[in-house]
């Protein structure tokens, strides 16, 4: 089913029409928690891009030849989530090297990649729409770009919030919820030029 | 004692502490299956299963884990419910299980169930644990499906697939679509949070 699908299709699509965020709600929580300031979401943002990319690309490996010829499949999820926390591993050891600060900003927020439902999702979603490799390469990193940008404009429309007033109640989780509302209904003007289900 | 900690335990998760709403935990995975009441019921249900099984195995298993490979055996033990909840859906509901797709896996990555694992069951005994995590489970629950009663009613007029409203209800599609969700959970935050505040005499926490 995904023969008929251009790669570069799917790349678009998963940025704007199917945006993992804004259209299947994964990736909320560090979506909520970590969207405050704009540098700090960017760099969350670059994280998800390359440990999305990467992992899409491993799992797709593991699936297909590990998986599938052993009978197997049932262990996809025990396979993927392993796979993904060694990445983040790597990812993490990776940016201590480099970016002191960012890696002081990001705290405790980069062991949650591993729980952050988003990359397991993409996975998950590859397997089931039977993608090749370069589809799913392609879909890896398209998600993580439109899961980037919906975090780095969410984090842009909080930091200019900071001085209106909000309701009391709201504030807080309840103010970006319905912030996050109005960006999917601006994200679904996008919908039908390219759709993939 | 014992019967007085579970009660708090109980409605500490129920209400106050309700995860959805004091800590805005895990909606991802089920926020996106509140589209028809049924779908969410089911999915509900697994993830009671899952949290307070999982509680309880960590509990359990909690002297042994060596601190630093924890997060790694508590995620490991969760996949492993996970699976078995997969695999009784494909079993037993293989219409609902094709249509919740991925988000049955996608149970493993709920913040909530590492949330309770990493909180609570690392420092108390198994029961009490379990307890905990069915009830931070079902306290998640009732919020969803309250989300999930309203999106199909005013999204497709009708509640568990039966029409109700009748034919002079338009439906608003916005309702059934992705961010009629975050509304509609944005409101229930809001709501929520004001009874709160009414309460505790409207002081800020």
């Amino acid at each position: 089913m995904s023969q008929g699908i251009a790669f570069y299709a799917i790349f678009f699509a998963a940025i704007f029409t199917n945006n993992i965020l804004l259209t299947n709600y994964l990736g909320m929580c560090s979506f909520l928690a970590v969207s405050r300031e704009v540098s700090t979401s960017v760099g969350l943002g670059s994280a998800v891009i390359f440990v999305m990319t990467a992992t899409s690309v491993l799992n797709w490996l593991a699936y297909r030849y590990i998986l599938v010829p052993l009978d197997m499949i049932y262990l996809r999820y025990i396979v993927f989530i392993v796979i993904i926390a060694a990445f983040v591993q790597l990812v993490e050891m990776i940016i201590e090297r480099v970016s002191e600060k960012l890696y002081s900003s990001l705290g405790i927020f980069l062991p949650l990649i591993t729980v952050n439902c988003a990359i397991l999702g993409v996975s998950l979603f590859m397997v089931i729409r039977n993608y090749t490799f370069v589809s799913s390469l392609f879909y890896g990193l398209g998600s993580g770009i439109g899961w980037a940008i919906a975090i780095v404009t969410m984090a842009g429309i909080r930091q200019k919030m900071v001085r209106s007033r909000v309701p009391r109640g709201l504030a807080g989780a309840g103010i970006t919820l319905i912030i996050a509302g109005i960006m999917a209904l601006a994200f679904m003007g996008f919908s039908g030029m390219i759709n993939i289900t | 004692m014992e019967a007085f900690k579970i009660k708090r335990v109980f409605s500490d998760d129920l209400g106050a502490n309700n995860p959805v709403f004091a800590q805005v935990l895990g909606i991802c995975s089920t926020l996106a299956v509140t589209n028809v009441m049924k779908n969410t019921i089911v999915m509900c249900a697994g993830l009671i299963f899952v949290t307070g099984l999982s509680n309880f195995t960590v509990s359990l298993l909690r002297a042994y884990m060596p601190s630093r490979i924890r997060m790694m055996v508590e995620t490991l033990i969760i996949a492993s419910y996970v699976i078995i909840v997969d695999i009784i859906l494909k079993a037993y509901l293989p219409d609902i299980s094709r249509q919740l797709g991925p988000y049955v896996g996608l149970i493993i990555t709920n913040c909530i169930i590492m949330g309770r694992a990493e909180a609570f069951a690392l420092s108390n005994p198994p029961g009490l644990s379990f307890i905990d995590g069915a009830a931070s489970g079902l306290g998640y629950s009732y919020v969803l499906i309250a989300i999930a009663f309203f999106r199909e009613l005013l999204g497709s007029g009708s509640i568990w697939g039966y029409p109700v409203l009748g034919d002079w209800w338009t439906n608003w599609s916005i309702m059934v679509m992705a961010p009629g969700a975050f509304f509609m959970l944005a409101i229930f935050i809001w709501i929520v949070k004001g009874v709160l505040e009414k309460e505790t005499g409207g002081e800020k926490k």
